[in-house]
């Protein structure tokens, strides 16, 4: 969920972190409205839906993944395959020495040889983690496309990837932390904090 | 964790540590392409010092799937008898820039003497009738899957209590996770004061495996036994060993796990070594997951 000055820190991406207090800058209705126009622009993209996959980030990328695959259903009248990626046993920093960060499973439903699979995270913040990301899916089979969607893209990238679907940009300090975080009455909202 | 070598000395929190990496190290094997980025240029290198085909195999391929370098050392050949010599030999190793050993030896001790005198990170696979913690690790990740949790579980162990150091690393290992360990087996080989360890001893099947939940069953250990500790072979199947009507004895659903290589006939029936209650081969699988787990934590360098 946070992205820290430690770019990849998946850790500590939990959604359920304590609320800093920290300025609110995508309400849950923002962040309804953002999900459904990434769902638009997704499908718009595609010439053919029927070999589209959601592959969430875990953890921070599934619940705007969860939202994102809702709206595309309703509007492609489809089932839409949805797979979540750590990417912890990928990250370029567990090469160093420190304590280990925790993996948790993937999932990764159907295999994705020949499919378009849209990456879907809460942050887009250096692309370290994007990039860690798109050596685990091949992994799973050589896609047709790779395409990545963000609810929210901070700035400071430190790798050169670029991003096909944005909820909001949010100009950022480098230092500044943007948590989706889920409220006490468990609505979304993204804070910087 | 700086150095695995037995159960007996972690905390409940590094248990489960373990066992929560453990998870998500199951599902690489489960790809067509089983393998990960995490521990590229790392060497591991495997000093089996005592016979091993599961447990050498499942470190090597376990240290693959991350994509370490795996080397085997083995006895055969050479006169590593005396402690001097091992230590030399794992300094030797060290100085290659292995970044862990994993040291099984007969004699017990072993792996605990070469962490003291190498700056690497040792796991213990097994030594004498002392520990075989990646086994225990690796058992209560079977009984997790099957059962959620350990907690309030009855479990009981059978076999040659004495002489196992999958039974020593098993009771430490359930007990923490707040299993009530049962051991059973003939008074030859039952070690006196077993109960300090907070299990409780029975001597026969009919006492021991009414309400449990699991029965671990020791493989028994024909080249540790120099001399007899039991009249026969048969008598120790009719009396310890596992089949339709001991099975029965325990609840209708328990599950049987067993170290293994099993004994069929022996501590354990063909019949039921093969069939629904036996998690045996789940065993194997996930000691591959568990053996990742514990690499991937120990190369870190942190606690």
């Amino acid at each position: 969920m946070s992205k820290s000055t430690e770019p990849t820190r998946a850790a500590d991406r939990t959604p359920e972190r304590e609320l800093a207090p920290g300025r609110v800058v995508l309400d849950a209705a923002g962040i309804q409205r953002a999900t459904t126009r990434i769902a638009h622009e997704i499908l718009e993209r595609q010439a053919d839906v029927t070999d589209l996959v959601i592959v969430a980030i875990v953890r921070g990328g599934e619940p705007v993944a969860k939202l994102v695959a809702a709206q595309l259903e309703q509007l492609s009248l489809r089932k839409i395959p949805q797979g979540a990626l750590d990417i912890t046993l990928y990250r370029d920093d567990v090469v160093a020495r420190g304590v280990r960060p925790m993996p948790r499973p993937t999932r990764m439903p159907v295999s994705l040889e020949g499919k378009r699979v849209v990456l879907v995270d809460d942050v887009m913040f250096t692309g370290r983690t994007v990039r860690a990301a798109m050596d685990a899916i091949l992994d799973f089979g050589r896609p047709a496309a790779i395409q990545v969607a963000t609810l929210v893209d901070r700035g400071h990238r430190e790798l050169p990837i670029k991003v096909d679907f944005v909820g909001k940009n949010i100009p950022t300090a480098r230092a500044e932390q943007v948590v989706l975080r889920s409220r006490a009455d468990g609505e979304l909202e993204v804070a910087i904090v | 964790m700086r150095h695995l070598l037995g159960i007996e000395h972690m905390s409940r929190d590094e248990i489960e540590r373990v066992l929560e990496t453990s998870e998500a190290m199951l599902e690489i094997s489960q790809r067509e392409i089983k393998r990960v980025p995490t521990l590229r240029g790392r060497t591991v290198i495997n000093v089996f010092l005592e016979s091993s085909t599961r447990t050498r195999v499942s470190f090597e391929i376990a240290a693959k799937r991350l994509s370490a370098d795996a080397i085997n050392v083995t006895r055969a050949g050479s006169s590593l008898s005396k402690a001097e010599t091992l230590a030399d030999m794992a300094r030797n190793l060290a100085a290659m820039s292995a970044d862990v050993l994993v040291v099984r030896d007969s004699v017990a001790g072993v792996p605990h003497m070469l962490a003291e005198r190498v700056r690497v990170p040792v796991v213990n696979a097994g030594d004498g009738c002392h520990e075989h913690p990646t086994q225990a690790l690796l058992d209560a990740f079977t009984l997790r899957q099957s059962l959620g949790s350990l907690e309030g579980r009855v479990v009981a162990i059978v076999g040659d209590i004495s002489h196992s150091r999958v039974a020593r690393s098993d009771i430490y290992c359930f007990t923490k996770l707040g299993a009530e360990v049962r051991v059973a087996g003939p008074p030859t080989m039952m070690p006196a004061g077993i109960e300090a360890l907070g299990v409780k001893p029975y001597f026969s099947m009919e006492e021991a495996l009414p309400g449990a939940d699991v029965i671990v069953m020791l493989r028994i250990q024909q080249e540790r036994l120099a001399g007899a500790l039991f009249p026969s072979v048969r008598e120790y199947a009719r009396t310890f060993g596992l089949n339709a009507r001991t099975l029965a004895l325990a609840k209708p659903d328990a599950i049987v796990l067993h170290p293994g290589p099993i004994n069929r006939g022996v501590e354990i029936a063909s019949d039921i070594a093969d069939a629904e209650p036996s998690r045996i081969l789940d065993q194997v699988t996930n000691g591959v997951a568990v053996r990742m787990a514990v690499l991937y934590l120990l190369t870190g360098g942190g606690t």
